[in-house]
């Protein structure tokens, strides 16, 4: 390993001498490189040693050196650890060239680097603000910007202890008094130009003529926000000819909260209660990530029986997440709510399973630094044998046979949403999404985290890159869940499920680190950044249900408008993780 | 042949039906209404069926659920409540959404903190039910409630709990928590005889 990176630093300093320099801070890894020199040293990654996969994409802060730095994680869509690539530009002309011809899936990710932390990106074709309202005042995600009810730099907060006097924020703070809005601007008066600014994205697109004479006229229609098939509030702007989808965008952040500043506020540890609410679906893998992430900047790692809780924990909830999308799906193809109540029986059961061992059936907040929060109580062990060994297979086999070879399940999704595997790879699809469409790829094979490298399964692949394969490979992948559950209940060792003493206050040395899972919905990624103090300085999700919307207008155009709820619905978004 | 699939599927929902009334039979009236047919209905075991008729039917609650946290107080020989909770402020310092508001009191004659809460004050409509104060209180002092009907019509005057209404007392806990208290009375009980022990060979 050692010696692919030092021919790699070869490869890199000596093509590029001076513009690719190794990054040397203490704690962190990867390569500065010069902003023009970038778009010239992507493009040889990505042609000449095969990183032609962008995993994340994001910036970083750095108000005491005055510097914005952007963060590339570049992967082989063959496996390995990512490469990390920098981009140092000042903060008062925070300017870099965007990675979008040679990445497109860097499109919304940059978007949304742009929008929170002010970083402009020279070339890119539709650069607008994307969770935020167009017409917001500053970039939240700078370390000068404050909230309304901004209180102090970093929690805990000095007026709960020892002398806390309860107020409410509002209170204190009420609504109107709390807003600052630049000088000469009425807000009485002032109309939000983000309409326009997004219907010219997908104005008139020329017809390449549908072979008839009819002078047909296109239509711009806005599927959402409140659509209850878009899984909670997603809009989608859409241009028709007809029925035919001609152009699309997606408009998102109606729930953003700005989850990144928050965890920036928090302790490291008041963090994990707070991943769960970003696919409140996946709780458990959400807190894995994060603890991966700040594991690795801490240096320690959890005993072995914790390490077998959690793979078990993630991936029952792998089953659920699958369960609920199969038939969240189903409902979006029409088949209204049976085919999802049958599935969420047995969700049910995996749920009662999260609430005895983690207090909570959705918000678990079930790990720790260093290990896990509870040993299992008495009898869930012999509920968990029960599940895995007869209830959960036999639940995998009855859908199959209930849906699989459904005549109208078939029609609606063979041969529709097509993606192909070099599309997927390009726009970042990651999860079911990139290996329905012919790419093997799992982190749990291709960058093992955990103990997942002593379990024996497959890697689900389906070729066609349809939402009939999306549906498929969703039942493949939850028979592969299985398998490594009953390795995992039969293995479950005894021992301590906590590393040293549990703590409320970890120390966690200065640097970079990006722990990476595969989630249910695709790779899910915490880029963390400590400056040795209580609170992250820089605390970053890579969420898949956000970077898999790239690739929804590809999907969709040419298509009708019936097929993009079902194509939707096979990517399997959560608007808690999209929105942020 | 066409539309074999779908038949195929209805069986499937043919099944069901019929396992439910089957399920029906063999529990003679007895799968409803009452604790033994909740728990069949929540067992893996279960067919047919799963729904429970919420209010009339609740399902238990295991002992790690966790909504809002409530303090623990010992009632003394004269029943007296004498608080658990020293005011250390570590329930207030790990809140990750900071709704714990802590009093100490400080004694009138010469300033100094006394280990005693003068007001302890949770919001519950900022509180996440995460369980950390419960997690990390040195003396169990503070522990995560199951009452998870809160509903109130009005939040601004109800919803921000004071030390009188957090307060419960330590029995309430045990009823809830037994496996937990025994534990924790277990480890106490130790700690204290190790203490002894080393006091009789000092």
């Amino acid at each position: 390993m050692s010696e692919q990176i030092s021919v790699l630093e070869y490869e890199l300093t000596a093509r590029f001498p001076g513009a690719v320099i190794a990054d040397e801070r203490k704690g962190y890894s990867g390569y500065l490189v010069q902003a023009d020199k970038l778009i010239e040293v992507a493009t040889s990654l990505r042609d000449e040693l095969g990183y032609d996969y962008l995993v994340s994409l994001t910036g970083v802060d750095y108000l005491p050196e005055g510097k914005m730095e952007t963060v590339y994680h570049l992967c082989r869509s063959t496996g390995g650890s990512p490469l990390v690539i920098k981009v140092q530009v000042p903060r008062d002309q925070a300017v870099v060239p965007s990675l979008v011809p040679v990445y497109p899936g860097a499109e919304l990710q940059e978007r949304e680097v742009w929008d929170l932390l002010g970083i402009r990106f020279e070339g890119h074709p539709d650069l607008r603000r994307i969770l935020l309202w167009e017409g917001f005042y500053g970039h939240p995600l700078r370390k000068d910007w404050r909230e309304p009810y901004y209180e102090e730099e970093g929690k805990p907060f000095k007026s709960r202890w020892p002398d806390g006097h309860v107020y409410r924020a509002e209170d204190k703070n009420p609504f109107h008094k709390n807003v600052d809005y630049p000088a000469g601007f009425n807000p009485e008066t002032w109309v939000p130009e983000a309409d326009a600014a997004l219907y010219a994205g997908i104005g008139k697109i020329q017809s390449s003529g549908n072979g008839s004479d009819l002078q047909t006229e296109q239509v711009v229609v806005n599927l959402g926000p409140q659509h209850p098939s878009t899984h909670g509030v997603f809009r989608m702007a859409v241009t028709l000819d007809g029925e035919t989808i001609m152009a699309l965008k997606p408009v998102m952040g109606y729930l953003h909260r700005n989850h990144e500043k928050i965890g920036e506020r928090n302790t490291f540890l008041q963090n994990m209660p707070f991943t769960d609410r970003l696919d409140y679906f996946s709780s458990m893998s959400n807190n894995f990530g994060y603890a991966l992430a700040v594991e690795k900047l801490m240096g320690i790692k959890p005993p072995e029986r914790a390490e077998y809780l959690r793979v078990i924990m993630a991936e029952f909830t792998r089953i659920c997440n699958h369960l609920a999308a199969i038939g969240f799906f189903l409902n979006d193809l029409g088949a209204y709510f049976t085919p999802v109540l049958y599935a969420l029986e047995e969700r049910e059961l995996i749920l009662d399973i999260f609430e005895a061992v983690s207090g909570s059936r959705m918000m678990c907040n079930y790990f720790r630094f260093g290990g896990v929060a509870r040993d299992l109580p008495e009898g869930i062990y012999e509920k968990m044998r029960k599940l895995v060994y007869d209830r959960l297979p036999r639940k995998i086999d009855e859908l199959d046979r209930y849906l699989t070879n459904n005549e109208i399940v078939r029609a609606r999704g063979e041969g529709v949403g097509v993606l192909t595997p070099q599309q997927a790879i390009a726009l970042s699809a990651a999860g079911p999404l990139l290996r329905a469409s012919g790419v093997p790829y799992d982190l749990r094979r291709a960058d093992p985290y955990s103990i997942y490298d002593r379990f024996d399964f497959d890697v689900a692949v389906r070729y066609h890159g349809d939402i009939y394969d999306r549906y498929l490979i969703r039942i493949d992948e939850m028979r592969q869940s299985v398998r490594i559950l009953q390795q995992a209940v039969r293995d479950l060792p005894d021992g301590p499920i906590q590393e040293g003493k549990p703590q409320y206050q970890v120390r966690v040395p200065a640097g970079e680190s990006y722990g990476r899972v595969e989630g249910p919905k695709g790779e899910l990624g915490f880029y963390v950044v400590s400056n040795g103090k209580a609170n992250p300085w820089r605390y970053h999700v890579r969420a898949p249900s956000f970077i898999n919307l790239t690739a929804l207008e590809t999907m969709c155009v040419g298509n009708k408008v019936a097929d993009v709820v079902a194509i939707l619905g096979s990517i399997d978004i959560v608007l808690g993780e999209t929105d942020r | 042949m066409d539309g074999t699939g779908i038949i195929k599927g209805l069986g499937v929902t043919l099944k069901r039906f019929v396992e439910t009334y089957l399920d029906d039979l063999r529990w003679f009236g007895k799968r409803y209404y009452t604790q033994e047919g909740i728990a069949h209905r929540m067992s893996p075991d279960a067919r047919g069926i799963f729904t429970i008729q919420y209010p009339e039917e609740k399902l238990p609650v295991p002992e790690e659920f966790r909504f809002i946290p409530f303090l623990i107080y010992e009632e003394g020989p004269n029943g007296e409540k004498v608080d658990r909770c020293t005011s250390c402020g570590i329930c207030a310092k790990v809140c990750p959404p900071q709704c714990i508001w802590i009093v100490r009191t400080n004694d009138p004659n010469t300033g100094r903190p006394i280990p005693a809460p003068a007001e302890f004050y949770i919001d519950v409509d900022i509180c996440m039910n995460c369980g950390f104060c419960a997690e990390y209180c040195p003396f169990d002092a503070i522990k995560m409630d199951h009452d998870y009907e809160l509903s109130v019509y009005d939040r601004f005057t109800h919803n921000i709990y004071n030390k009188e209404k957090l307060s419960k007392p330590v029995s309430y806990y045990a009823s809830i928590r037994p496996t937990n208290y025994a534990a924790e009375e277990a480890a106490r009980a130790a700690a204290e005889a190790a203490k002894a022990a080393k006091k009789a060979t000092a």
